[in-house]
C-alpha cells in the first residue's frame, strides 16, 4: 500500500465517522430537526470505492448517505449545515439527512426511498455511454434494497446495455430492523450477480484496503466498457437505525460488540502501523487535523443563517439557467 | 403547410429533434426496429441506431428510473410506454423521482424528459389498456402534463418537451393517432399552458380533453343547426392549466361544462369547476356541470365499454340541456 493512499483512506473514514459522531451529539442537543441516519462502522465502503472516482463520476445513495456524501467531496460543514436545516447546506434546507445533493462534485443525491438509487445509476451509466464520457456511476444501496424491486430490474438493465455501473450493497445484515438471514432467500447477495450475467465479488467491508482493490477493480472495468459489477460488502451499523431510535429487540449486545471489535478505522490504522506504511506520528496529525476540521465546520454551521421562508416555492419547476 | 396524422407529425417532431440534439434517446418496448407498437418510432432505429432507440425488457419502473438517472446527468430521455396503464408501475419514479429531483436538487439539476404513450377508453381495450390518469399526474408538482388533440399540436408541443428542462408526461389519446390535420412547415413550438379555442360559440362553454375535445366540437355542430352556438376549449395541458382562456369564455357564455373521459371524483373537472367558481362566479349563469366517464374500470363488451363513457349524443343533450338550464 502507498503511503498516500493509505493515508488518503483513513484520513476519508475518520473524517466520516467525526462527523456523524458530531451529528449524532448535534442532534441530542436539538440542532438536527429531523432523521439522522448515521454511516458509523460502514466508513470503509464508501471510502475504498469513492477513492477511485473523479468529480465527474456520479454516486447516487440511500437514506444512509453522509458517508457517501463525505467520501465524495461533500465537506462535513455543507453536510452539518443540511442536517442543520441551514441555507448554506448542500441541499440548502430542502433535504436533511435523506436528501443530500451536490451534483457539482458529482453527489447525485441521497434520498428516503430505497432503491431508486439503484435505477438513476444505471441511468448516468447510459448517458456516459451515450454521449461517449469516460465516466462511471455507482449506486450505494444496502442488503435491504437487494430484496426490492429496483435492484432486479435496474442491474438487469445496466448488465444487458453494458453500462459503466457500480452496485455497491452494503450488507448491515438489517432492513431497518429486519434481518436480511429472514428477508432473502439467498443472504449471500453477490451471487445474484450470476443471474445477470455479470462480476458480482463478496468483500470485507470493514477492511478499506480490501474495498480499495475490489472498487478499483470494478472501476477498471466501468471505464474499460466492460460492463457493471455487483460488490457485496459486509459491514455492519454499530449505531442504531438512526439517533434516537430505540437500538432493542432485533439484535444482541454481543453481536454489536463483535463488529466493533472490527471496527474499519482501527483496522486500518493496525495495518497501516503493522506493515510500516505509516507511523504514529501520521496518524495522530491525521487526528488533528480531521479533528480541527470537523469542530470548526460544525461551529460554521451551526452559526449559518436559514433559509428564507419565501424561497419554498421555488425551483419547482426549471426557471433557467 | 402539409397534411400529417397525428401519429406521423409526432414522429417527425421526434426525428427533427433528434437530429438536432444527440442527448435525446427514446426507450421503450418494440421502439427499436419494430418502430413502436403506434408506429411512433418507424423508421428511426435505421437513421440514429440502437443506443439512441433502445428497446426494453418489460420493466417499467427500471426503466423510468433509469430515464430519471439520465436526465440527472445530462442526456434527454423519451420514454415510449404505449399504453400509460403500464407506466403505473413506476409511479414512485415518476412522483418521489423525476418530478421532485429539480426542487430536491434546488434547481442545480434540470429534468428534460419526456413519458409519452396512449390514454383512452375504446377498441375494447379493456381495463389495463385504457387508463387516462392525467389528473393524478397533474395533482403532483413537478410535472408537465400536455394533452394535444391535434397533429399540430402534438408536433408543436412535443418539440417544447424535447427543448425544456422539466419531466412532461405527453398523452396521446389513442382514437386521435390516425386523425389527419395541417402541420406548419417551418420550425415551430407550442407553448404549455395556452388552451386552443377548438370552436368559438357564444352561449355555453364546453372544455374537453384529448378525445372529449373532438366530440365536444361533434356535438357543437349538431347543436348549431338549432342555433346553439358552443363554445369549445382544448386546454392542450392540464399542467400548466391555462385556466384564463376558460374565464374568457365564460364571461361570454356563463355556462360551462367539462366533458372528460377520466374519473370525476377529485379530477380535472372539479379542478375547473373549482378555479372558476373562485374566479368566475359572477359570470355564471347556471351551475357548473361536469360530464365524466363512470367511476368504474373499464369493461370490455362494445356495450359495455360505450356505457361508460361520454358519447357525442349524451354530450349533445347534457349542453342542451345546460343552456336551457
Amino acid at each position: 500500500m502507498e503511503k498516500d493512499t493509505g493515508l488518503l483512506l483513513y484520513r476519508n473514514m475518520l473524517l466520516i465517522r467525526m462527523s456523524e459522531e458530531r451529528l449524532a451529539q448535534s442532534r441530542q442537543a436539538g440542532l438536527v430537526h429531523g432523521a439522522c441516519h448515521t454511516y458509523v462502522g460502514e466508513e470503509a465502503v464508501a471510502t475504498g470505492v469513492c477513492a477511485h472516482l473523479n468529480q465527474d463520476d456520479m454516486v447516487f445513495s440511500t437514506h444512509r448517505g453522509h458517508g457517501h456524501a463525505l467520501a465524495k467531496g461533500v465537506s462535513p460543514f455543507e453536510v452539518m449545515a443540511e442536517l442543520y436545516g441551514r441555507e448554506t447546506g448542500c441541499s440548502h434546507g430542502r433535504g436533511g439527512s435523506m436528501h443530500l445533493f451536490k451534483p457539482e462534485v458529482g453527489l447525485m443525491g441521497t434520498s428516503g426511498i430505497v432503491g431508486p438509487c439503484i435505477l438513476q445509476a444505471a441511468g448516468a451509466g447510459y448517458t456516459f455511454k451515450l454521449l461517449g464520457k469516460p465516466n462511471v456511476a455507482v449506486a450505494f444501496f444496502g442488503d435491504g434494497a437487494s430484496n426490492n424491486g429496483a435492484f432486479h430490474e435496474g442491474v438487469n438493465l445496466a448488465a444487458i446495455y453494458k453500462l459503466p455501473v457500480l452496485f455497491v450493497c452494503e450488507n448491515n445484515l438489517y432492513a431497518t430492523e429486519v434481518p436480511s438471514s429472514y428477508s432473502s432467500g439467498n443472504p449471500d447477495i453477490y451471487q445474484r450477480a450470476i443471474g445477470y450475467g455479470i462480476p458480482g465479488v463478496k468483500v470485507d467491508g470493514n477492511d478499506a484496503w480490501e474495498m480499495f482493490l475490489a472498487a478499483g477493480e470494478a472501476v477498471r472495468r466501468a471505464r474499460a466498457g466492460e460492463g457493471p459489477t455487483l460488490i457485496e460488502a459486509k459491514t455492519y451499523r454499530t449505531r442504531a437505525h438512526s439517533e434516537g431510535m430505540r437500538d432493542v429487540g432485533y439484535r444482541t449486545q454481543e453481536e454489536v460488540e463483535s463488529w466493533k471489535a472490527r471496527d474499519p478505522i482501527k483496522m486500518l490504522r493496525d495495518r497501516l502501523l503493522r506493515d510500516h506504511t505509516a507511523d504514529e506520528d501520521d496518524i495522530d496529525n491525521v487526528h488533528n487535523e480531521v479533528t480541527a476540521r470537523v469542530t470548526d465546520d460544525h461551529q460554521r454551521a451551526a452559526d449559518s443563517p436559514w433559509p428564507k421562508g419565501s424561497d419554498a416555492l421555488s425551483h419547482v419547476y426549471f426557471e433557467g439557467a | 403547410m402539409k397534411e400529417l396524422t397525428y401519429t406521423v407529425a409526432a414522429r417527425e417532431a421526434l426525428d427533427e429533434e433528434m437530429a438536432r440534439d444527440p442527448r435525446i434517446f427514446v426507450m421503450g418496448e418494440g421502439i427499436g426496429k419494430r418502430g413502436g407498437n403506434f408506429n411512433t418510432t418507424l423508421g428511426l432505429y435505421e437513421k440514429y441506431g440502437p443506443l439512441r432507440l433502445c428497446d426494453t425488457p418489460i420493466a417499467e419502473r427500471g426503466f423510468i428510473g433509469l430515464a430519471v438517472g439520465a436526465a440527472m446527468s445530462g442526456s434527454i430521455p423519451v420514454i415510449d410506454f404505449m399504453m400509460v396503464d403500464f407506466i403505473l408501475d413506476a409511479m414512485g419514479e415518476i412522483i418521489n423521482q423525476m418530478a421532485k429531483m429539480q426542487y430536491m436538487s434546488s434547481g442545480r439539476l434540470r429534468m428534460p424528459m419526456v413519458l409519452r404513450g396512449c390514454i383512452g377508453i375504446g377498441g375494447a381495450a379493456a381495463t389495463h389498456h385504457s387508463g387516462s390518469y392525467y389528473s393524478i399526474f397533474s395533482n403532483i408538482p413537478g410535472l408537465r402534463v400536455i394533452v394535444p388533440t391535434t397533429p399540430a399540436d402534438v408536433k408543436g408541443m412535443f418539440r417544447t418537451a424535447l427543448r425544456g428542462n422539466d419531466p412532461v408526461i405527453m398523452l396521446e389519446h389513442k382514437n386521435l393517432l390516425s386523425n389527419k390535420g395541417l402541420v406548419p412547415d417551418e420550425d415551430y413550438t407550442t407553448p404549455f399552458g395556452q388552451a386552443r379555442i377548438a370552436r368559438a360559440g357564444k352561449h355555453v362553454t364546453a372544455v374537453g380533453v384529448a378525445l372529449t375535445v373532438q366530440k365536444c366540437v361533434q356535438a357543437a355542430e349538431v347543436l348549431a343547426k338549432q342555433g346553439i352556438e358552443v363554445e369549445v376549449i382544448d386546454p392542450r395541458s392540464t399542467s400548466p392549466l391555462d385556466i384564463a382562456t376558460i374565464l374568457q369564455s365564460v364571461k361570454k357564455t356563463g355556462r360551462l361544462m367539462i366533458v372528460d373521459d377520466a374519473f370525476e371524483p377529485c379530477g380535472f373537472g372539479a379542478e375547473v369547476s373549482a378555479q372558476v367558481g373562485a374566479h368566475g362566479f359572477d359570470d355564471l349563469d347556471a351551475p357548473i356541470r361536469r360530464l365524466s366517464g363512470a367511476f368504474a374500470p373499464t369493461p370490455y363488451s362494445p356495450p359495455l365499454e360505450q356505457e361508460i363513457v361520454p358519447s357525442v349524443e349524451t354530450i349533445t343533450k347534457a349542453l342542451y340541456d345546460l343552456v336551457k338550464e
